[in-house]
């Protein structure tokens, strides 16, 4: 394990140039007056004790290095998560608010691309400190000032015109629906990918990029409803996307409004349960964060990964397949899944039910090293595409060890690390094949 | 020299646990109000068992993976920590002034293991200094302040140490130690010391929204 | 208002088809549904030709085939004046059809059927890239590059929607902030545009929208044709207008908490965790609102005082009596209930649907779902006949009887049954 360093310090800050417009425009209009009364804002009103705690209690051990994959790919102290916190809330609750456009330009790059938000560190941190949510609060307030990195404001505010990540217009969310389901029609006759069905056990939603740019696993996933006989539905109107990068941005009223819209399109339809697509932070958003933010304790309604869908399948004997995917497999663990809904070894159940040859990943599980794009990371374009694959140097090393044990895919099921180790796979030449658990099951799915 | 025995194993010494306790309370109290009105959530995903869950990974020595990682920390941590709390409590020459003053005893420690552990906390200081000082991803986050606080907890084992043994000009050692200790109890409630107060809480919090919500380890 | 004075109200069940003659007919049929009086089921079908149409039955007559086929039909649906509509499209040109006569004008796309009271329909439409909303088959003069959350005006002459006033590209985020989006009332524009709209409404009586907006990301406000509330709030939902006067109410945030303002003070002065989907009482003197009075419980607060009793997980379709009862759907530790007055009916079950009352408020009838079959619960207590589907009951005119439109067995069954009893219950 490389997890011992021999760190090379860098003098300054650990952020190359910016080349970002929305933070480099948007701290061209602030003024220290309004940082502080931003800062002030959101201190007073939005944090507690929770907040102070973290900030206080740190006792600088630096134990929380070894949890960060920034860190680890690095070796640079400033990738270290109380490194992250002591450039950004640290030195702002120190100063009381009184900081500099330039500080909160450097503390915006941090914030959104140098953390994926992950909680690894929590895990690593003796005192269970959760630099992501420290992390969460210095992009909030990055978010009133408007200092957010182009491409996911822009995600962001396609959240708020059409509740969708895309800037999907209703229309074409249906048309592409339609288009899949024509498709599918063409190999399975009558299949149907119902719309606005009252009383369906499942309520499937997806992210925004599907329909866009992965509209092949839409038409899977109806494939696989189809041959299981699943009562289900999916939307018509806005509320199927089920993915938030306004939680990311700090832009939480929006999502609530999202949140709020993906909850109400299913209960509406007085769907029994909501299964969501291969994605880890929309789960986060729907099970965890947004419906906490709307008042509800757990979310309205029960959330089913499809990865415990899947597995539900597999273990209820609803599902025939041809023969196991026979090419040897590891498993990347999404963060958001793993780490915020245990479902790894449901996740190990089904590689088991669906392949017959499955190599560990190490570390794995709740310790899995992240993609180095969630978090809205790799949402933040290509502005930091280099930076973010450079900080994904230890997430390779791992996958090449997988591989020399023999592995040649990657079973991801998550849409964010699909793109993060996608660049990773190809900038470290790792040579391996990405699947999502969709993948494999249609693959090996026997259809009538 | 007797008169600052006196005062400040006297009135200083009250003042010490006024300022210890009464520190203590305020700042814990006003911390639980703060979270109270800000933080619900805190207290909404707070659940005894995944918190006490947590805890008890974190208190046995390499029950988390970071532990397993950093060896040598782990160990010198445990030792730091458990000889920090037994020493002064159980040494014989703290017990004795108990005895004398409040009329109360308890066990105490044989001289030699209260000096071998006294020693283990003046090289647990050492440790953490050279940590600070070499590792970069530690001196980096370090600042004066974690220093002083260094200082602060390994003043009164050095000199206590420096007591006990009867090296040079050890009559005046002792008021030093004293006083070293007092400060040390007095600075709990204002510094990152207060950690010691904050663990179950930052350790239990993050354990039961792991256990509770998460359905994960976090250990 | 559905008039259904003239509809049969004589006690009995009547066979209105059967899905075995259907099976027989048609290779392909999507979900069958029931029209408002239940005289007549229908559903999307594939005829001979192998293309996309729609069948109706009624009692005693064969399944009854639209002439024309399509390449595609979605979205069927009945009216509440009983017409049946869907979006059709031949050779990738989309038109309204309604009983079989389509539209003259056709659409690259159209979606988002709204009916007002009477069923007059308006839907949303793309031509080319640019969109607009129709009316009975006649769009808004003036097009739009983006339109969203179009509704129909209660009398049905107007409609409106959110609007992209000025063409803004991906990624122009600056551009943005400064604001490109607006209301259109019938293809008119409000003279001001924001950074967000959403959800405008109409008044009741179709003369006045008010929508939400957001002039910055921290200033959301009520607007008002076209006229912002003077305070700006930290988030709001969807407004409503007082059936009496033209005065507005809407949720707002402030200091983390919900509060029901009105014409843009606080109105409801008591903080809530949340507050939405606030209604008048028919004669417009009292509000309902589904809230949280504290994190993770959920009631109903009527002129805000909050019912005693709350429940864990959810609460939706919050309905007043014409004479002021107030009824909802609740969902608490996973089960579905209803509760009516503040009190929570005994019978749990895994669904239910919107509470109906009779004219008279005297009873409430409830379509639900227990162990896989559909009931309908009446007053408290769920009947014991069991369908594999129903649509919700409506009351006579007398509040005497209630027509069920249900599937017992493959039979489409529309049964008017006394309230008064002479049924078992679950």
């Amino acid at each position: 394990m490389s997890e011992s360093n021999s760190a090379t310090e860098s003098k300054n800050s650990g952020i190359k140039k910016i080349d970002d417009q929305g933070i480099l425009k948007g701290v061209e209009g602030l003024t220290p007056e309004k940082i502080e009364s931003v800062i002030q804002q959101v201190i007073t009103n939005e944090t507690g004790a929770r907040l102070k705690v973290y900030v206080d209690t740190c006792v600088h051990c630096g134990l929380c290095s070894k949890g960060c994959h920034y860190y680890l790919s690095l070796n640079d102290p400033k990738f270290s998560p109380a490194g992250k916190v002591k450039q950004t809330l640290a030195e702002i609750m120190q100063k009381k608010g009184k900081v500099s456009p330039e500080f909160i330009k450097q503390a915006a790059v941090i914030a959104y691309t140098q953390c994926n938000l992950c909680k690894r560190c929590a895990m690593y941190c003796p005192f269970g400190l959760d630099v992501a949510y420290v992390m969460s609060v210095m992009r909030r307030i990055c978010h009133k000032l408007g200092v957010v990195p182009l491409y996911i404001q822009d995600t962001a505010h396609s959240h708020s015109v059409t509740m969708n990540q895309m800037w999907v217009k209703d229309d074409e969310w249906v048309d592409t629906l339609m288009w899949q389901e024509e498709e599918a029609q063409e190999a399975f006759e009558n299949l149907r990918i119902p719309l606005d069905i009252e009383g369906a056990d499942l309520f499937y939603s997806v992210i925004g990029p599907e329909p866009k740019f992965r509209a092949q696993l839409i038409f899977q996933a109806a494939v696989i409803m189809n041959a299981v006989g699943e009562n289900w539905t999916m939307p018509s109107m806005p509320g199927w996307d089920n993915s938030d990068m306004c939680m990311f941005t700090g832009d939480y009223e929006m999502m609530e409004r999202l949140k709020r819209c993906h909850f109400e399109s299913a209960l509406n339809l007085r769907a029994k349960r909501i299964v969501m697509g291969e994605c880890g932070h929309a789960f986060r958003s729907v099970y965890d964060v947004g419906n906490r933010a709307l008042g509800w304790r757990m979310p309205p309604i029960e959330i089913i990964h499809a990865i415990d869908y899947f597995n539900e399948l597999f273990e209820q004997n609803r599902i025939k397949i041809k023969k196991k995917f026979d090419t040897p497999v590891t498993l990347h663990d999404p963060c958001n899944v793993s780490r915020g809904r245990g479902l790894h070894d449901k996740a190990r159940n089904l590689v088991n039910a669906t392949c017959s040859n499955f190599i560990e990943m190490v570390p794995n599980r709740e310790h899995n090293y992240c993609c180095s794009a969630g978090g809205g990371v790799i949402n933040c374009g290509p502005p930091f595409k280099n930076a973010r694959v450079e900080s994904g140097k230890e997430k390779a090393r791992q996958l090449l060890e997988a591989k020399e044990k023999g592995a040649k895919v990657v079973i991801a099921p998550c849409h964010n690390c699909h793109g993060g180790l996608e660049d990773i796979i190809h900038h470290y030449n790792v040579g391996m094949e990405l699947k999502f658990f969709g993948d494999i099951i249609y693959e090996i799915l026997d259809l009538p | 020299m007797h008169d600052l025995y006196s005062f400040f194993t006297g009135p200083f010494a009250w003042l010490t646990f006024i300022v210890f306790i009464g520190g203590s309370v305020w700042r814990f109290s006003s911390l639980w109000q703060l979270a109270q009105k800000k933080d619900g959530h805190v207290f909404e995903y707070m659940d005894t068992k995944f918190a006490l869950r947590s805890i008890a990974h974190w208190l046995v020595p390499f029950g988390s993976r970071s532990m397993k990682l950093n060896p040598a920390m782990t160990v010198v941590t445990f030792l730091f920590h458990i000889c920090l709390f037994i020493t002064p409590i159980f040494v014989f020459g703290h017990v004795i002034l108990w005895k004398e003053n409040f009329n109360i005893s308890w066990f105490t420690l044989p001289n030699a293991v209260a000096d071998v552990m006294t020693f283990i906390v003046i090289a647990s200081c050492i440790f953490f200094l050279w940590r600070r000082i070499t590792l970069p991803e530690v001196k980096y986050l370090t600042t004066p302040s974690d220093f002083v606080i260094l200082f602060i907890v390994a003043a009164p084992f050095i000199t206590g140490f420096w007591v006990y043994h009867q090296f040079a000009g050890s009559a005046f050692m002792t008021i030093i130690h004293i006083i070293s200790g007092e400060v040390m109890l007095m600075a709990i409630p204002f510094t990152k010391l207060f950690h010691m107060f904050l663990f179950p809480f930052t350790r239990g919090y993050i354990g039961s929204e792991f256990g509770g919500v998460r359905m994960a380890k976090d250990w | 208002m559905i008039n259904c004075d003239s509809w049969d109200w004589d006690k009995g069940k009547k066979e209105v088809g059967k899905f075995s003659d259907w099976r027989e007919k048609f290779s392909y049929i999507e979900d069958i549904s029931f029209s408002p009086d239940g005289e007549k089921i229908a559903a999307i079908v594939k005829n001979e030709d192998m293309e996309f149409t729609v069948s109706t039955q009624s009692e005693g007559a064969e399944p009854e085939t639209w002439e024309t086929g399509y390449d595609k039909v979605w979205n069927l649906r009945f009216g509440p004046d009983g017409r049946l509509s869907a979006f059709v499209s031949d050779t990738g040109e989309w038109k309204v059809s309604t009983d079989d006569n389509t539209w003259e004008n056709g659409y690259d796309f159209i979606w988002n059927m709204r009916f007002n009271k009477s069923g007059v329909i308006a839907v949303s439409a793309q031509k080319e890239l640019s969109y607009c909303a129709i009316i009975n088959d006649v769009p808004w003069e003036n097009e739009f590059s983006k339109l969203t959350d179009m509704v129909i005006s209660p009398d049905g002459q107007s409609s409106t929607a959110v609007i992209e006033s000025i063409p803004v590209l991906e990624g122009e985020i600056f551009k943005f902030r400064g604001g490109c989006y607006s209301v259109a009332v019938n293809g008119d524009a409000w003279d001001r545009n924001f950074m967000n709209v959403w959800k405008p409404s109409f008044s009741d009586d179709s003369s006045h929208v008010a929508a939400s907006v957001r002039t910055s990301y921290n200033d959301y406000y009520i607007a008002v044709d076209g006229k912002t509330w003077d305070t700006p709030f930290s988030s709001v939902w969807e407004p409503c207008f007082d059936p009496n006067s033209q005065s507005v109410i809407a949720p707002v945030k402030r200091g983390g908490k919900w509060f029901l303002a009105k014409d843009g003070a606080i109105f409801w002065d008591r903080p809530y965790f949340q507050l939405w989907h606030q209604i008048y009482s028919p004669d417009g003197k009292r509000i309902a609102a589904i809230v949280a009075p504290e994190f993770g419980r959920w009631t109903l607060a009527i002129d805000n005082t909050p019912w005693q009793i709350t429940f864990s997980d959810y609460l939706t379709d919050p309905i007043f009596s014409h004479d002021g009862r107030l009824a909802c759907i609740f969902k608490d530790r996973g089960r579905w209930g209803v509760a009516v007055d503040g009190k929570a009916w005994d019978s749990i079950v895994d669904m239910a649907w919107i509470p109906v009352f009779s004219n008279d408020g005297d009873n409430i009838a409830v379509k639900v779902k227990k162990d896989g079959f559909y009931h309908i619960a009446l007053n408290g207590k769920i009947l014991d006949t069991k369908y594999e589907y129903i649509e919700n009951p409506i009351f006579s005119p007398d509040g005497s009887t209630i027509l069920i439109r249900g599937c017992q067995g493959g039979s489409y069954n529309r049964d008017v049954i006394s309230i008064k009893g002479g049924f078992s219950y679950a």
